[in-house]
């Protein structure tokens, strides 16, 4: 059906929605893309915006962001924010990649799609990496922890807390952690889920799959996902990290 | 439109035509060569979205009589609270010990009939049958956009079904907090027997539920945007093709909160997290959680919560726009303004959600804000009202079955509208809330009028599913009786309300003040049980018919519509040959100069038409 739309090319309005062709000139597998995207960008804004309210109503015990993420791989330096700006950038050209990757099918160009999606699948896969290690140094901790008073079995004890988990978090309030590890979790996940379908469709490409089909879809619509998956990350580090 | 601007518009799309002609034959040659058809994947995975429609059709009948059963066994309890029914013993066993009902199973009751009514029944059945029954026949598609995505959308449902039901038959008992399932009751697997694994599996059901809403509503909005066949432009589109878009749209925006918040609920459950859940005590010890808050999962449901009441009812306003128009021999009155009420009331249904939540401490500022979202919502009802009313004046109405159920939707429609007004009030909210005033409210407007429309449809489009007509007589009996039933149940339970009678509880007889209600609580339940063996009427007529109705002429209502159009023997890819073009609205009923008092979309329009600017 998506190929009436480009033979015949109606132009107004009328034309457009008068049936018989898609007026969005787009096949129902990229209408679809949309409309799953659209329908995830309203899971993303409800933890969000349930962030928010957290953070409203616990300010005072709100963690300062710049003192629990400064570390960096391979260093003791004190460079607060730098590592997650880094793994932003990373995923940031990741997208530049895979915008060149699509363009690269326009023109049915194999090496192109294979060479570039294959890029766009290295920063992904480094974005993950780096996630799973930002993790690791906020579940860890400093070498020092913070004496708390934490309910064990009902009773209110004064105990070393070191670190974060889901129950204590060393840096302030539970629910910053609680909130961390879900909503980038959450988005780690979506990561993770766009890098498998890349692989797929980059194996698809390399077996020369997509070039006997005669066109290059697939890449634009995992492509799309790739870019929401990226646009959340913006809005995620904006409000956990910048806000 | 002038002629000589339609005729060059003509010339100009000539390609087109031929293009999708190609298309649809290669399509259909495709078919022949490569498609076997098997027990398995004709009734079984099908990928038809008439053989889907049924599947969502019969598996929400299933669902349905299941749920109300159930109703009728916690009415009794309300009637004859305490009183032992010995024949409820060997049923529910050890949850009716000497045949009275047990209080935890009373709240499981309420909660799983909630549950199955909403989603199973009035979400997943009404939209699951007619949106995949009715999108590509009516918008003149061989079949929905994905037909392997349409098949998952169905198995997920079952799958969910299947999870739902076997919660039942657990040790502990299914969900029990309500079907809105509010933490910390659902929090907290300690908490009560239905905290436990119940509430894991309800947890687990819906998040499959979701899924097959989401896979489902993709397809439905993308055919119907992008498999319109030619000439049906969007204001062609029949009434009911519209509803299903919109309530697809509404779909796709609200239950992706519902699984976040899920999400962050099973969270709390089972990794020990406090997004909802703080400074709480039980059985005298306290717990851990800290700084979460109930109120923030209150928000983000019933911001699935409200849409989800219309993408409950608009499936069944738009069946009703149909079938009113069809046996009132009349085009439906002010056909835009009813698309505008549409898209106003889908638009309301975002930003009205805190008015189920003026009493929990919200600021009466933001409370009277939400009176205000609230109360526009009356306008676009009362204008569907209307025009229901004025397509049924001097119409020269023929009374079917489907035609006496949607009528009965429009009573309830307003009957229940009504009392929405006292409810959006913050004020007086207050008095009523979670009272058989609600239930009473809720019951009608969006579970009786759902259910009718449902009816409506199933009595209107079974010549087109089943290929074999329903008793007409029957369907009256089925119609009168559930009509009063309906009525005899829900109406009185507004006094009870009004006089405080709070919902949700096994027993009132702790509260003198409520004595002199008990007999209106018999009253109700004698006519649930009318209601309830009513139905039996209609599951006969259903399923005799299937196997033992009149065969269906092509068009046994003289309908305008597409589906009409296609042969009484389901085919796969709809209609032989070329997919049939639209020219005209679907509501070209009693048009003067016509032979016939109807003219169905695909008959071309006449050069007077025409001239006299017919579009």
């Amino acid at each position: 059906m998506a190929h009436q739309a480009t033979i015949n090319a109606p132009t107004t309005t009328k034309e457009l929605w008068g049936g018989g062709t898609s007026p969005f000139g787009a096949s129902y597998g990229k209408l679809m893309m949309w409309f799953f995207l659209l329908s995830d960008a309203f899971s993303f804004s409800t933890l969000l915006v349930s962030l928010g309210y957290a953070r409203y109503v616990h300010h005072a015990s709100w963690p300062v962001v710049e003192s629990v993420f400064y570390h960096f791989p391979f260093t003791h330096a004190h460079l607060p924010l730098l590592y997650v700006g880094l793994m932003t950038f990373i995923l940031i050209v990741s997208s530049v990649t895979m915008v060149l990757a699509v363009d690269a099918g326009h023109t049915n160009d194999k090496k192109g799609v294979v060479f570039w999606l294959g890029l766009t699948i290295i920063g992904g896969l480094i974005f993950v990496g780096s996630q799973a290690w930002e993790w690791y140094t906020f579940i860890v901790g400093n070498e020092t922890g913070v004496i708390k008073d934490v309910l064990v079995d009902g009773v209110v004890v004064s105990q070393e807390v070191k670190g974060a988990n889901l129950q204590y978090n060393e840096y302030g309030h539970t629910l910053f952690a609680n909130f961390f590890f879900f909503i980038t979790g959450f988005h780690g996940f979506h990561v993770f889920s766009g890098v498998v379908l890349n692989f797929i469709i980059w194996l698809q490409a390399l077996d020369g799959t997509l070039e006997r089909r005669g066109h290059y879809e697939m890449v634009e619509k995992v492509g799309l996902y790739w870019h929401f998956v990226d646009l959340v990350w913006v809005f995620v580090f904006t409000f956990f990290y910048l806000l | 439109m002038s002629a000589m601007e339609n005729t060059n518009q003509d010339a100009h799309v000539e390609p087109i035509v031929h293009a999708s002609h190609d298309l649809h034959h290669s399509h259909d040659d495709h078919d022949d060569h490569h498609h076997v058809e098997t027990f398995w994947n004709k009734y079984v995975f099908s990928q038809d979205h008439k053989m889907i429609s049924k599947q969502f059709l019969i598996t929400a009948i299933f669902m349905g009589v299941l749920a109300m059963m159930m109703s009728m066994v916690f009415r009794l309890q309300l009637a004859w609270p305490g009183q032992s029914f010995p024949f409820l013993e060997p049923i529910l066993g050890k949850w009716a010990p000497g045949g009275v009902l047990n209080p935890d199973f009373y709240l499981a009751l309420v909660t799983i009939h909630g549950t199955i009514m909403v989603f199973f029944v009035l979400t997943g059945g009404l939209s699951g049958t007619f949106s995949n029954l009715l999108i590509p026949l009516q918008v003149g598609a061989r079949d929905m956009a994905s037909g392997f995505l349409n098949m998952l959308s169905f198995w997920f449902f079952a799958a969910s079904s299947l999870v739902m039901l076997s919660s039942i038959f657990i040790e502990s008992g299914p969900a029990s907090g309500g079907w809105t399932v509010y933490p910390p009751l659902s929090a907290l697997p300690q908490a009560m027997p239905g905290s436990g694994l119940g509430m894991t599996l309800w947890l687990v059901s819906m998040a499959l539920f979701i899924v097959s809403s989401l896979l489902g509503s993709l397809n439905y909005i993308v055919t119907v945007i992008n498999l319109r066949t030619k000439g049906m432009s969007m204001t062609r589109l029949p009434l009911t093709i519209w509803a299903f878009l919109v309530t697809a749209i509404l779909g796709v925006l609200s239950f992706p909160v519902l699984f976040a918040a899920a999400l962050l609920l099973i969270f709390d459950r089972s990794f020990g997290t406090s997004f909802y859940l703080s400074d709480i005590y039980i059985g005298g010890q306290a717990l851990e959680y800290n700084g979460g808050s109930p109120i923030l999962y209150e928000h983000l449901f019933w911001f699935l919560g409200h849409p989800e009441v219309y993408i409950v009812l608009l499936p069944a306003l738009g069946i009703t726009s149909e079938v009113i128009a069809t046996n009132a021999r009349k085009p439906i009155f002010g056909y835009r303004a009813m698309i505008a009420s549409i898209l106003g009331i889908a638009f309301l249904s975002f930003i009205v959600w805190g008015h189920h939540m003026f009493i929990t401490g919200m600021n009466p500022f933001l409370g009277s804000v939400f009176v205000f979202t609230t109360l526009l919502v009356a306008i676009p009802s009362a204008v569907k009202a209307f025009n229901y009313i004025t397509t049924l004046w001097k119409g020269n109405i023929v009374y079917t079955p489907a035609m006496m159920f949607a009528i009965g939707l429009v009573s309830f429609f307003i009957t229940g509208g009504v009392t929405g007004i006292i409810l959006g009030d913050s004020a007086l909210d207050i008095n009523v809330h979670d009272t058989y005033f609600v239930v009473a409210h809720f019951h009608l407007v969006m579970g009786s009028a759902a259910i009718f429309g449902m009816f409506a449809g199933i009595y209107h489009w079974f010549p087109r599913m089943y290929g074999k007509m329903m008793n007409k007589q029957l369907g009256f009996a089925h119609f009168w009786l559930t009509f009063a039933g309906a009525y005899g149940v829900f109406f009185p339970m507004h006094f009870l309300g009004l006089a405080g009678v709070p919902r949700r509880y096994y027993s009132n007889t702790e509260f003198p003040i409520f004595n002199d209600l008990v007999d209106i609580n018999v009253m109700v339940t004698w006519f649930a049980i009318l209601a309830g063996t009513a139905q039996l009427i209609f599951l006969f007529n259903f399923f005799y018919s299937i196997f033992r109705g009149q065969p269906a002429p092509q068009n046994p209502w003289r309908s305008n519509t597409l589906e009409w159009t296609a042969p009484v023997k389901h085919i796969h890819g709809n209609w032989p040959g070329a997919i049939p073009e639209v020219h005209r609205w679907a509501y070209d009923y009693s048009k003067p100069d016509k032979s016939e008092d109807f003219c169905p979309q695909n008959v071309p329009m006449t050069e007077k038409e025409i001239a006299e600017g017919a579009h």
